[in-house]
Order: C-alpha cells, then structure tokens, then sequence
C-alpha cells in the first residue's frame, strides 16, 4: 500500500495530537511534546507498512512522548508538578467549576496517567473505545473502563 | 448531581483546551534532515503552479489545474519520498525567479535542480533542451540528436511530454521543424503563452 504525502497526517490530525498532548502534559511542555512526536512519526514514516490507520499510528506515537516525559519529570521530582495530596483542588461550585473548562482539565491531568489518557483522547480526539485500547495498548474494556472511571473521578471532585 | 453526561458535554465542548496553534513542524524537521520534499504553490500567468524541492535542488513543477495537487503530491511521495511538507519559505528563490520571468525581467533561472524524476533518453533530451537559449526555440529533431539519438524525434517528444520541470527545463521553446507549436505538457495554450513572454509579446492570454 502507498503511503499519502505527510503533509496529509498533519493537516489531518495535527490540532488533534496538540490538544491531546496540552491535555496530558499541560500547555507548557505541549509544544516540545508535539514536535517530538510529529520528528518521531516523519523519522519512521517511510518504514510503515500497513498505513490504514495512520491516525492510531499518530497518536500512539504522541501518547509514548508524553509518557516519557511524565517519567522525566518524576525522576526530576519537581514538587510544583506533583498533585495535591488527595488529588483535590479546593472547593468550586460545580456549575462554574464544569463551565471553567481549563480548570476541569487541570483536574483531568491530576487523575492517574491512563484515566487522564483514556479521557483526553475520547474527547479531545474523539477517539472510540477501539482507538484508544490501540493507543494504549488494552483491550477495548480496559479502554471502556479507564474512560469510566476517570469520568466518576472528576465527577467525585465536583460533588464531593 | 452532575450527571455524566453534562461532564462529557464539558470535556467535549468545542472550547476545550483550544487556543493556541500549534508549532511549525518544518525548522525541526529540516534541521533533522527529515524534510525530503518541501512544497509551495505560486499564481502566475499561466495559472497555480506546485513547486517542489529537495535538499539537492527543485525536483517538479507542475501545474495545477483544478483537483490536481492531490495527485501531483501523492506521485512525490511515491517517487521520491512519503516525507513531503509544504513549506512556503524553502521554496522562495524559486518563486521570486519564476516571479521575475513571468515579468519580463529574468532570462536565465539560476535554480539548483534536482533530475531524479528523469533518466536514460528522456534526462539527455530534457538537459539538451535546458541549453536552448531563452527567446530561440528548437526542433524536436535537434534536441534528439543533441541526446544522440537522430531519429528519435518522436521518442523526444514523449520525453519533453513528461518534463518533471517545466518552464525552468523550457520544453516550451522545441517546437515542429515545420514551424507549428507542437504539443505541451500543460496545454499548447501555456506554451503560447511561454513563447509570448520571452519574445516581449508579455500579455498574450491563455486562449
């Protein structure tokens, strides 16, 4: 199968990868995420050889970025990084909280690495159960779960 | 109660974490050496034109009539590497050069060029159709001898038929011994037009 210029990924699924990356790493370190993710997938690109599913294939590669940089950062152990020790930020009423929606992302990077994944890519990149158990590699009803749980999380954090 | 849904409809709201762009892939990938073919268009009297360069030199120009870009990059990365970009500013010297051609004030483009799209006869007719002097024209009957190849006139004409870079490698100025125009590869109507700009005929339309 031939492989479409990629220039076509880009222009596809581009502001996508970007938002994913923003959700799961914050706006700062976005940037450097998404141009190592995009210098990774050009590197491979002439490499692949089924490219039916270039999208998963993008986001996988985007989602191993951020996980490395997550465990740079904890080997860094920059406090200022850390979560809350419960993990909740301080009381907001839940109408405004819900409607401040960069605060109810900042609460979606404080659950754990695949709820926050699982979560960022279901709405963020509108990915389907079977895209996100491909991206993470997990079955679909691990992928189910991450995207519930993580869902009950925050909602918990809004109702406490 | 915040039910699930009024967070899911939060979490997908088309505002969430929007904003800013994101950054330009094209410096990192050059300076990794991963940007084989870097592409722009350019409007011109002869209509949209793609150009497209490698590190080595300008690769293909092509001309774009309508739903033709698809398909002109979709051959670039078939034929010489999937890593194709647009990349505005890597292909602004020959922009600025075609620019100054199609105005009368360039006669001698002073481009790098990249020959991979070529090969066998069909390179050694194409550069001994670069040779011809801008304004003159030549015969389909010289430029094959000039690729040793007397008889070949025809097996020339298929080769200018297929000039990965137009213009630049002026197929334009080979024409029929006996004086008519001859074929071209984006319509005789360009090459009218081609011939009108060197002879300071500048405006001649398309038709």
């Amino acid at each position: 199968m031939r492989l479409p210029p990629f220039q076509t990924l880009l222009d596809a699924h581009g502001r996508d990868v970007h938002r994913f990356l923003v959700a799961s790493v914050g706006r700062v370190d976005a940037d450097d995420c998404y141009q190592e993710t995009w210098l990774a997938a050009l590197r491979a690109y002439p490499r692949i050889e089924d490219p039916s599913n270039l999208r998963s294939w993008i986001f996988t590669v985007a989602h191993h970025k951020a996980i490395d940089l997550q465990r740079s950062r904890a080997r860094r152990a920059v406090p200022v990084s850390e979560p809350p020790e419960n993990g909740r930020p301080a009381a907001t009423d839940s109408q405004s909280a819900l409607h401040s929606r960069s605060d109810l992302w900042a609460h979606v990077r404080r659950l754990p690495e695949k709820q926050r994944t699982a979560l960022a890519l279901r709405f963020l990149a509108d990915a389907g159960y079977a895209e996100i158990s491909t991206v993470m590699g997990t079955s679909q009803a691990a992928a189910r779960r991450n995207v519930h749980e993580g869902l009950k999380r925050l909602r918990s954090e809004y109702q406490p | 109660m915040t039910e699930f849904n009024a967070l899911e409809r939060a979490l997908r709201s088309p505002a969430s974490e929007r904003g800013d762009a994101p950054p330009d892939l094209v410096p990192a990938a050059a300076a990794a050496s991963l940007l084989d073919v870097a592409y722009a268009t350019l409007d011109s009297p002869v209509g949209t034109l793609l150009l497209a360069t490698t590190p080595t030199g300008l690769v293909r120009i092509a001309y774009l009539d309508a739903g033709d870009q698809d398909a002109v990059l979709q051959d670039l990365a078939v034929r010489v590497s999937p890593r194709v970009l647009a990349a505005p500013r890597r292909l602004d010297q020959p922009r600025r050069e075609l620019d100054e051609y199609f105005a009368g004030r360039r006669s001698t483009f002073e481009l790098a060029l990249d020959w991979q799209l070529t090969g066998g006869f069909g390179r050694r007719v194409l550069q001994a159709t670069a040779q011809i002097p801008y304004g003159s024209v030549s015969t389909y009957q010289d430029v094959a001898a000039q690729a040793g190849s007397p008889r070949g006139s025809r097996a020339a004409g298929n080769a200018l038929g297929a000039n990965p870079l137009p213009i630049v490698v002026p197929c334009h100025r080979v024409i029929y011994s006996g004086g008519g125009l001859g074929g071209y590869t984006g319509g005789v109507g360009r090459k009218r037009v081609l011939l009108g700009v060197e002879t300071g005929q500048g405006s001649l339309s398309l038709k």
